[in-house]
């Protein structure tokens, strides 16, 4: 018999018995595991935070100032408050500079040596723990206004916010085909109006999702925000003066002695986690539009 | 104002380099007014190098440099005070993969004109263009939709719509067919024979039923080994008759009945 026919005679069916078969189901069941080992943690704290905060979530949690202690009720309007005010300044100063940023890597000095020297100087940045940015300023900030605020928190949240932006952003940037940047040229638009007109809109997509997860870890992050809004008991009438966030106020009120604070606290990690889950989820959506 | 001249891109003894590579030597062409000139030859014989040069587009190019001159109607278009700008918005260029902006079908016309500040009415400005790409009646009722979603063929049109838009004096057009099927080549074919009345044509082709076909002229370039590279130039250049019937050099007679080697 020759080879082919040995080959040909041979049964076609499975042997759930081989030895390749049952190492392929062990690997398999193996790897299931694993996937669900890695989401347990995910789903505990959701759980976690969702059991704990949920008696809490009503209208009063958004329109009622934190309480003092050992009084009832109250809720976390002022933190929000004071987190949509630094995020916000936060946004407003790292967008723009971030977006500029970007477009001058990637339209002006792509490949160059310059372009990777800011491109690691963005890597270490990003790197930087979030308390050396809250210090950095405190003492350019804080120390020489001489006083905390609003303002100087959403400076601090701004430096973590950058190279976030200026990654994602050029990496968008980088995406846009580079048919669509002679198309522009050679229908006789500027440089600018290249950027502008074509290659900012292209890449949109990109820069929109980059900046709402920036938006979202800006949101959440405590220590640059310590020691710039430092925090404060009430709704407040100005960027320029004390305020206190979300991320704050959880902090100081998890490891308070009152209940009502405590139960604040697990509502203020809620709302949280849910901005960041939201926002993750808006973001997929605006990458899955882009095709 | 530039007068209109019947040569309307004059080159004389052009050399082109990428660097310390010369990748086209000795280039010295007259482009005749509202006539379709192809450009053949096989593939890295820089056919494209020279056309891009006609509308600088190479200046995009860092180490693109350039030994000679372009005339355009009589203007050198690499004197220092030439606008490369202005250039381009009177020599347009259609590439060979179709490139639409990811906009709607109406923004990627409207866009060329809005650079310049069209002053006039935009929407009959696109209809226009777009019955001059043969595309009107198969986009009038999509106007909104994006450029992207249409087939490879109206995707092209689009692109030479897009061009005529800017009304220009010269349509370059890089192998324009090569990304298309049979169908919406030939479409674009007849296209090219009703925009020559109005515009002067430069086409790259592979194609030499396409070349003889459609063009009133044709170049054909080869390229040959030197110790610096593979450098290209023009082999013969002369009617589409000529070259394809009756062409003096027997390296064309060579390339055009296909026998090439
Ligand atoms: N951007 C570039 N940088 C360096 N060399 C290039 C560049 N573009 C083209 N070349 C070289 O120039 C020569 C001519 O290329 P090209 O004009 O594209 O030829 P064709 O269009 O006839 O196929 C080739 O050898 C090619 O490798
Ligand atoms: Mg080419």
């Amino acid at each position: 018999m020759s080879d082919s026919q040995a080959l040909i005679s041979r049964s076609l069916r499975r042997n759930p018995w081989a030895p390749r078969t049952l190492f392929s189901n062990v690997m398999t069941g193996l790897a299931i595991a694993c996937a669900v080992i890695a989401i347990i943690p995910l789903v505990a704290v959701l759980l976690y935070v969702l059991i704990n905060g949920v008696s809490r979530l009503d209208l009063n949690l958004f329109t009622q100032v934190q309480p003092p202690p050992r009084v009832e009720n109250g809720g976390l309007g002022n933190a929000l408050q004071g987190t949509f005010y630094t995020v916000g300044i936060a946004t407003l100063l790292a967008v723009p500079f971030g977006v500029m940023a970007a477009v001058f890597l990637s339209e002006f000095v792509r490949d160059t040596r310059l372009a990777r020297w800011i491109g690691f100087a963005t890597n270490v940045l990003s790197g930087v723990p979030s308390i050396v940015a809250g210090t950095f300023i405190y003492s350019a900030i804080v120390l020489t206004t001489k006083t905390f605020s609003a303002f100087s928190g959403g400076v601090a949240l701004a430096i973590l916010m950058l190279p976030v932006i200026v990654r994602t952003a050029t990496e968008a940037l980088e995406l846009v085909p580079s048919e669509l940047r002679q198309a522009s040229v050679g229908l006789g638009a500027t440089r600018f109006q290249t950027v502008a007109g074509v290659v900012l809109p292209a890449a949109l997509p990109g820069i929109v999702t980059g900046v709402m997860l920036s938006v979202a870890r800006a949101a959440g992050e405590t220590a640059p925000v310590l020691f710039t809004a430092l925090g404060w008991p009430t709704w407040i009438q100005s960027i320029w003066q004390q305020a206190n966030t979300l991320s704050l106020l959880v902090y100081k009120f998890a490891t308070a002695p009152y209940p009502n604070q405590q139960q604040l606290a697990w509502a203020g990690s809620l709302l949280l986690v849910l901005l960041v889950l939201v926002t993750n989820i808006l973001a997929r959506f605006v990458i899955r539009r882009r095709h | 104002m530039l007068a209109k001249t019947d040569t309307v891109i004059h080159t004389n003894d052009l050399n082109i380099y990428y660097g310390d590579f010369l990748a086209v030597r000795d280039v010295s062409i007259a482009i005749p007014n509202n006539a379709i000139t192809a450009f053949i030859g096989p593939s890295g014989c820089g056919k494209s190098t020279v056309l891009r040069c006609f509308n600088r587009l190479n200046d995009l190019i860092k180490s693109f440099r350039l030994r000679g001159n372009v005339q355009y109607h009589g203007q050198n278009l690499y004197a220092p005070e030439v606008d490369p700008v202005e250039v381009r918005r009177r020599i347009g260029m259609v590439f060979q993969k179709p490139n639409p902006f990811p906009k709607s079908i109406y923004d990627n016309i409207a866009f060329g004109p809005r650079l310049v500040g069209y002053k006039g009415n935009m929407d009959e400005l696109v209809e226009r263009s777009l019955r001059g790409a043969a595309l009107w009646d198969e986009v009038k009722d999509k106007l909104k939709e994006s450029g992207t979603a249409l087939s490879g063929g109206q995707q092209q049109r689009l692109c030479i719509a897009r061009t005529i838009a800017m009304q220009p004096d010269v349509i370059l057009m890089d192998e324009p067919c090569s990304a298309l099927d049979p169908i919406s080549t030939l479409k674009v074919e007849d296209l090219l024979q009703e925009l020559k009345e109005k515009y002067t044509i430069i086409i790259v082709t592979h194609n030499m039923q396409q070349a003889s076909r459609s063009s009133d002229y044709t170049a054909f370039f080869n390229v040959e080994q030197t110790p610096k590279g593979r450098t290209g130039y023009i082999v013969e250049y002369d009617r589409t008759e000529v070259i394809f019937q009756s062409p003096k050099e027997q390296a064309t007679q060579a390339y055009v009945s296909g026998r090439f080697g």
